[in-house]
């Protein structure tokens, strides 16, 4: 028996993170180094006394899987609870695909039933945050509430883009409305929800019955629970919270780890982020290399010009090549003369001597058209190439 | 039962008295290296890699830190429901003064393990030595090789008639058979030889039979007690290594093979891809590097947080140069922290030392300042 288990969506393809996504699923995609973006639930997780997680997995699970393994890297390796994988599976009466959010946790009412628990906490493998979930659910329990969605304040602008709420004095929520084209409010759902379990699974029950549903939690579940007057709060999150879902947004949430202004701090050992370890030996800087303003981690080599970035395990970067104000993913090679400015290039891609990549936006001649440039993994762009700011350069292996 | 080919045997105090300092609260088999590694992590992720997947370790003093390092083995994949990694404490002797003391001693101490395993052969490592070997090799050559006993050991880069004195060397014929062994005593090698490793596979059975009979008759020594006397009886046979090799045998040694690191060529063979060198996680998050950082030619472990200027160092995990600091030609250990203004040139920071501000400290490439753990200076 567990008195609280987290349920972790990690099946969504990510498609706005476009050739970053082509061959991994969003949670596996790296971030901040050492890190991919799963590894930011889990931690928070074991970190918050939560032992038994269900990672719901569906698109591209093969390298998000092996990330898993057994879940030791995050503590989960427990002989009761711990690390589960859940993959959609067939049944006695058919076998479906998870088609929404709330499908997939109802499609594995039998794992969470397991262990009988009080609590479930819903979460996704999209944001980069560090939170106690325990006090979330303390709040639950002190409410007596039957949902508790966290909520951090958006500004009006981007508002659109999430699930707003409007709540009372005392944080009841009155109103929820999913991606309103005029909010009404700047108090956006994270993702975040803790149910009691035996309301939630109810209405998972009716919303399976429902032939009208999406099986969403923000579009369906939430509303119904609203429409029945049930015992739903907000549960206000003060902190660094960063959604991670476009390419833009994923490249600020790294260049915030550089940013001393941004009160996200890694390098804090009161709540750790754990990541697999790839055993790379420390990190050489050579005699030519010029490395500022930046974050790096083991078994790269640098002896090129380093500035603003982030650059991810087993990297390369050669004398006089120049990564400035980009995202450098597990075991790319920057080869001499290549000068790689806002860009994200993916996992083992090769940039060529001389090749150009992305651009300052200070330098561009058509500000409107600038952005990040994104490589593809294991992608090798041949000497003295230019790959223009905001292209988007796809591997081979695309999908048709 | 699983059959094993090979059964491990390292012993981790066999050399503490070298490096005084560094094994002052450790055993030299726990002595902190290259950044983020200890020094049994070379034996223990190579021996791994082999096969090997029943491996003791004999203990004799100061193992705290060794012990929490093993833990239960896992991340070397030997935490292992059949055999895997054992870690064996001290033993007294039967009349309860003193604690074991010597190879055959120690090794005489966990007999029953030895007596217990499936393994054919038993291959025995000191420790001292920092390298990548590949025992499948090693190994499947001796059985070839129909020898007694094989040793491995190295030709030194440079050589004098001092380098012997606490090393053993191996003298050979042109078949590689050894024919003398020099151990602990300034002589002057006539022939063809090497400086040896503490490297050695002999099989289980004669393992047994000789350490019952040398500890039977009161005998410390393996060297000088087992394998000199049965030069001639039994085949020992040398086998040369040829890759990157360096004896850990004192601090200025210490801080030269942490410096051949920065060296790219060393580094690659130190660090191969085939054989990776693994090792207790930190989970420590990358490095950080400053606004005004300059660093070159260093090793940098993650968890740093560089402002100041580095130059021909090894950082370990966790390290803290604040702006303004200067650190040349040095190695600082886990969790030391250099504050503003100091200027530190050929010193070996222990773990968690802090150097406070503006304070300059300067040892020599063949002297090493070394600062101790915990220290504030």
């Amino acid at each position: 028996m567990k008195e609280t288990i987290a349920m972790l969506l990690a099946g969504g393809q990510g498609s706005r993170l476009y050739a970053l996504t082509q061959t991994v699923a969003k949670p596996a995609v790296p971030y901040g180094g050492k890190y991919r973006i799963i590894d930011f639930p889990l931690s928070n997780c074991i970190n918050s006394g939560i032992d038994t997680v269900g990672v719901l997995t569906q698109y591209r699970p093969l390298e998000l899987n092996a990330y898993l393994g057994d879940g030791r890297p995050w503590d989960l390796d427990r002989l009761s609870g711990g690390l589960h994988i859940l993959p959609p599976y067939q049944k006695a009466d058919g076998s479906d695909w998870y088609v929404g959010t709330a499908n997939a946790i109802y499609q594995n009412i039998e794992f969470i039933e397991q262990y009988e628990p009080s609590y479930v906490l819903i979460l996704s493998g999209d944001h980069i945050y560090k939170m106690n979930y325990a006090k979330m659910v303390a709040n639950l329990k002190e409410k007596d509430a039957d949902c508790l969605i966290s909520v951090i304040d958006v500004p009006l602008e981007e508002a659109s883009r999430f699930g707003i709420m409007t709540i009372d004095d005392n944080n009841r929520i009155i109103q929820f409305e999913e991606k309103p084209e005029h909010p009404s409010s700047t108090l956006a759902s994270m993702g975040i929800y803790v149910f009691k379990w035996d309301i939630l699974k109810r209405y998972l029950l009716q919303d399976a019955h429902n032939s009208n549903s999406s099986n969403d939690f923000g579009k369906d579940i939430i509303p119904a629970m609203l429409a029945a007057g049930e015992n739903m709060y907000a549960y206000e999150f003060e902190g660094y919270w960063k959604d991670v879902g476009t390419i833009d947004s994923l490249w600020e949430a790294n260049m915030d780890l550089i940013n001393p202004n941004v009160p996200f701090d890694l390098w804090n050992d009161d709540w750790k982020v754990y990541c697999r370890n790839s055993g790379n030996p420390p990190q050489y800087i050579g005699s030519n290399a010029v490395v500022e303003n930046s974050i790096s981690t083991a078994g790269s080599y640098i002896d090129g010009t380093v500035d603003f970035s982030v650059i991810c395990e087993g990297v390369r970067i050669e004398e006089n090549a120049v990564v400035r104000d980009s995202i450098i993913m597990p075991g790319c090679v920057i080869k001499s003369g290549a000068v790689v400015q806002y860009s994200i290039i993916a996992e083992k891609s090769v940039i060529g001597h001389n090749a150009r990549i992305g651009e300052r936006p200070e330098e561009t001649h058509n500000i409107d058209e600038w952005g990040i440039a994104v490589i593809a993994a294991h992608l090798e762009i041949p000497d003295g190439s230019v790959i223009a700011p905001k292209a988007m350069v796809y591997g081979n292996d695309k999908e048709e | 039962m699983v059959k094993r080919k090979t059964m491990g045997i390292v012993l981790a105090n066999m050399h503490d008295a070298l490096v005084k300092g560094l094994t002052d609260n450790r055993s030299l088999a726990s002595v902190p290296f290259a950044g983020r590694y200890r020094l049994i992590d070379f034996h223990l992720s190579t021996m791994a890699a082999a096969g090997i997947g029943d491996i003791a370790i004999i203990a004799k003093e100061n193992y705290n830190s060794l012990m929490r390092h093993i833990g239960s083995g896992k991340e070397w994949d030997l935490s292992r429901k059949i055999d895997g990694v054992h870690l064996y404490p001290p033993h007294l002797d039967a009349a309860y003064t003193t604690y074991s003391s010597g190879k055959i001693n120690a090794i005489h101490n966990i007999l029953p393990h030895i007596k217990e395993s499936s393994s054919k052969y038993v291959l025995l490592i000191d420790c001292d030595h920092v390298c990548n070997i590949d025992y499948s090799e090693f190994i499947n050559n001796h059985i070839i090789s129909e020898a007694d006993i094989s040793l491995m050991g190295y030709i030194p880069e440079s050589f004098d008639e001092k380098t012997i004195v606490g090393n053993v060397a191996v003298i050979r014929d042109e078949n590689n058979h050894v024919v003398e062994i020099a151990y602990h005593n300034a002589v002057k090698p006539q022939k063809d030889f090497l400086l040896s490793m503490n490297v050695m596979v002999i099989a289980r059975s004669l393992l047994i039979e000789l350490i019952e009979d040398a500890y039977n008759r009161g005998s410390a020594i393996f060297e000088r007690d087992i394998l000199i006397p049965n030069l001639t009886n039994l085949y020992i046979r040398s086998v040369g290594f040829t890759g990157y090799v360096r004896r850990i045998d004192s601090m200025a040694a210490y801080l030269a093979t942490s410096m051949s690191l920065l060296d790219e060529e060393n580094y690659n063979a130190l660090f191969l891809k085939e054989r990776p060198i693994l090792t207790k996680v930190n989970d420590d998050a990358p490095v950080r590097y400053g606004l005004n950082s300059q660093i070159k030619n260093s090793l940098i472990a993650d968890g740093c947080i560089i402002e100041g200027i580095v130059e021909n160092c090894i950082l370990s995990r966790g390290v803290t140069v604040k702006e303004g600091a200067t650190v040349k030609n040095s190695v600082l250990m886990q969790g030391t922290v250099i504050n503003t203004g100091a200027s530190l040139n050929y010193v070996i920071t222990d773990t968690f030392a802090t150097v406070s501000e503006a304070r300059v400290l300067t040892g020599y490439e063949s002297y090493p300042l070394y600062i101790s753990s915990l220290s504030v200076v």
